[in-house]
C-alpha cells in the first residue's frame, strides 16, 4: 500500500517537475506529515471517524439562505425509495397529495423542462429530489463558514 | 401388490386379537400425538427466516432488501423475520397462509420466479396479494408488534403523530395504506392513490435518462 502510494507521489511529482510548476518543495522533499490536510491527519492513516448522528427529524421548516436554494428537508428520510419504479417523497409532496400530507406542495419550478415550459406533472428533470434536497445533521462544521446572508450585506453596505 | 393390498385390508378390519383395547387407546393417542406434533414441527420449520430465504429467489432480492431497513437493524435491536410480517398467527389462518405460499414455492420448482427477471416481472402481483391480505386483516401481522394503543404521540415526530391522528385512530386508513414498501424496494407500477405524480414516470424518465 505505502509502496504504491509513494510511487504515485513519485508519478505526481515527476510530472509537476515537467510540466514546470515544480516548487521549491520538490528539492526538500515532501513527508508525508505535510500533506496533512483538512482531514488533520497523514494521507496514509485513517483518521478516527466521528460519531455518527442521527438525521435531523424536527419537522420544522429552516431558514433559506438565498431565494433560489433548494430548501434543506426538515425531516427524515432514511429508506425513502427514489429511483425509476417509485418516488417516496411524492407520495407527499405532490399536487394531489399535500390535502392528506399536509406538506408543501413541489413548487411551480419543479414541473418546468429546460425550455421553461409547464408539464402536467414533475419535469424529469426534478425527479430525482436528493440531487437538490438533503436531510441535515447535528454536528459541528469541519470549516468554518463565511457565507454572508444577502441582508446582512446589505445593512453592512449601509 | 394387489394381494399384499388385500392382506392389509383383512388384517385391518379383524378385530385385534393380540392389543388390549386399552393398549389401542393409548397407543393411537401416541400416535396423533406424534403426527400432530410432526405437522406442527414442519409447519414450524418452514416458519423460520432461514427457509424462506434458503432460496436464492428470496435471498437475493427481498431479504437484500429487509436488511437494509429498520426491521433488520434497528437502536432496539428487535428483529422481524419474514414469517413475523408474512404469516398470521393464528393457526387456521397460518395453514391458510401456507397453502397460498405453496404457490410460491411452486413457483420456484416450475420456474415462474426462478430468475431476478422473472421475480421482477411477478413483483407487483405479489405485493398486490399482500397488499390485499394487510387491507383485509387490518394490518394484523404490524399489530402484533405495534400497537396503536400503546402509540405515544407526543414521543413520535410532528408528521408521524399528524398522519396517525388523522387517519389511524380514527380507522380511517390502516398501516399498510401508508407504509407501502416498509420492508422491500417497491416495483414499477404501484397504483397509488395520486398516480398522476408517482414512479409512473418512468416512461417519461426513461428517455429523460437515456438522452
Ligand atoms: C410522509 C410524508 C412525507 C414524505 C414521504 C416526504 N416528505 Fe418532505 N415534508 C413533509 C412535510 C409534512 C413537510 C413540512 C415540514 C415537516 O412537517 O416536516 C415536509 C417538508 C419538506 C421540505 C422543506 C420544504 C420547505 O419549504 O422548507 C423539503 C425540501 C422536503 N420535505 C423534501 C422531501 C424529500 C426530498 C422527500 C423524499 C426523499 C420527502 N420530503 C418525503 C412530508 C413528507
Ligand atoms: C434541480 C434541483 C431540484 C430538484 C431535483 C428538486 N428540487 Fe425541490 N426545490 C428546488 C429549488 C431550487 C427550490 C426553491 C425554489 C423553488 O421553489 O423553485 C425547491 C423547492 C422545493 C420545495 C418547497 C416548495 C415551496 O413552495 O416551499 C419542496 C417541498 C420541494 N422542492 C420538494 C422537492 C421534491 C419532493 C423533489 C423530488 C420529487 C424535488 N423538490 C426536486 C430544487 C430542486
Ligand atoms: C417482529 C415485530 C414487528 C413487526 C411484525 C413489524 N414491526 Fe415495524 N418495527 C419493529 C421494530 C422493533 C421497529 C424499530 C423500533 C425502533 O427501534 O425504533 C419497527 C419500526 C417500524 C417503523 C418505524 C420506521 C422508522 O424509520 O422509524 C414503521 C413505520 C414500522 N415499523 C411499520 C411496520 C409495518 C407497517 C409493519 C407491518 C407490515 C410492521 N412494522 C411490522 C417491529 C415490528
Ligand atoms: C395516514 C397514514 C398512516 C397510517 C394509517 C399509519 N401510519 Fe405510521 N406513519 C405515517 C407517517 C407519515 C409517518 C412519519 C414518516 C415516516 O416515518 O416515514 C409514520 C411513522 C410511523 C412510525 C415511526 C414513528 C416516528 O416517530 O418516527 C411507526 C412506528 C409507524 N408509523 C407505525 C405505524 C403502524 C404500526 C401503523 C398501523 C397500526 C401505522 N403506522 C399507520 C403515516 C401513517
Ligand atoms: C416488516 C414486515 C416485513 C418483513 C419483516 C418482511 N416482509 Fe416481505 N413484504 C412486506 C410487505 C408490506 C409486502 C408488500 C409489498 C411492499 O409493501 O413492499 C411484502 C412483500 C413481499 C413479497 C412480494 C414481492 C414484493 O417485493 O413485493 C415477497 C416475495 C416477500 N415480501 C418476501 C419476504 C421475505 C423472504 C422476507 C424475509 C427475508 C420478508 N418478506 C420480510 C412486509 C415484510
Amino acid at each position: 500500500m505505502r509502496g504504491y502510494d509513494r510511487s504515485r507521489l513519485a508519478l505526481a511529482l515527476a510530472f509537476a517537475a515537467l510540466t514546470g510548476v515544480a516548487t521549491a518543495a520538490v528539492g526538500q522533499g515532501i513527508t508525508e506529515d505535510d500533506l496533512a490536510t483538512l482531514r488533520k491527519t497523514a494521507v496514509v492513516d485513517n483518521p478516527e471517524p466521528p460519531v455518527m448522528r442521527p438525521q435531523g427529524n424536527t419537522d420544522l421548516r429552516q431558514v433559506r439562505n438565498y431565494p433560489e436554494q433548494p430548501p434543506v428537508i426538515p425531516h427524515k428520510i432514511e429508506g425513502y425509495q427514489v429511483d425509476a419504479s417509485f418516488n417516496k417523497c411524492l407520495t407527499c409532496h405532490s399536487r394531489t397529495a399535500i390535502e392528506e400530507s399536509q406538506a408543501p406542495m413541489i413548487s411551480i419550478t419543479h414541473f418546468m423542462d429546460r425550455d421553461g415550459q409547464f408539464l402536467a406533472s414533475i419535469s424529469p428533470r426534478r425527479y430525482f429530489c436528493n440531487q437538490c434536497h438533503v436531510p441535515q445533521h447535528e454536528v459541528r462544521d469541519p470549516v468554518e463558514n463565511t457565507f454572508v446572508d444577502v441582508d446582512s450585506l446589505l445593512q453592512d453596505g449601509q | 401388490m394387489w394381494s399384499f393390498a388385500k392382506r392389509i385390508w383383512t388384517t385391518l378390519r379383524r378385530p385385534s386379537a393380540y392389543f388390549s383395547l386399552g393398549f389401542l387407546t393409548i397407543g393411537s393417542f401416541v400416535a396423533g400425538i406424534i403426527f400432530w406434533g410432526g405437522f406442527n414441527t414442519a409447519m414450524e420449520l418452514t416458519n423460520t427466516e432461514t427457509f424462506c430465504v434458503g432460496c436464492h429467489e428470496m435471498r437475493e432480492n427481498v431479504f437484500a432488501e429487509l436488511k437494509t431497513t429498520i426491521h433488520y437493524a434497528n437502536r432496539s435491536g428487535v428483529r422481524a423475520t419474514c414469517p413475523d410480517c408474512h404469516v398470521p398467527h393464528g393457526w387456521t389462518d397460518k395453514i391458510g397462509r401456507k397453502v397460498a405460499a405453496s404457490k410460491e414455492v411452486w413457483g420456484k420448482i416450475f420456474g415462474t420466479i426462478n430468475t431476478p427477471e422473472k421475480f421482477n416481472a411477478h413483483r407487483l402481483t405479489m405485493a398486490q396479494h399482500e397488499w390485499a391480505r394487510f387491507k383485509a386483516n387490518d394490518s394484523l401481522e404490524c399489530r402484533n408488534c405495534h400497537s396503536e394503543q400503546s402509540m405515544d404521540f407526543t414521543r413520535q415526530s410532528l408528521r408521524a403523530a399528524e398522519a396517525h391522528q388523522r387517519f389511524l385512530v380514527t380507522g380511517e386508513k390502516t398501516c399498510i395504506d401508508c407504509h407501502k414498501g416498509i420492508a422491500h424496494q417497491l416495483p414499477k407500477g404501484v397504483a397509488t392513490t395520486y398516480p398522476q405524480d408517482r414512479g409512473d414516470q418512468a416512461a417519461d424518465l426513461k428517455t429523460y435518462l437515456s438522452q
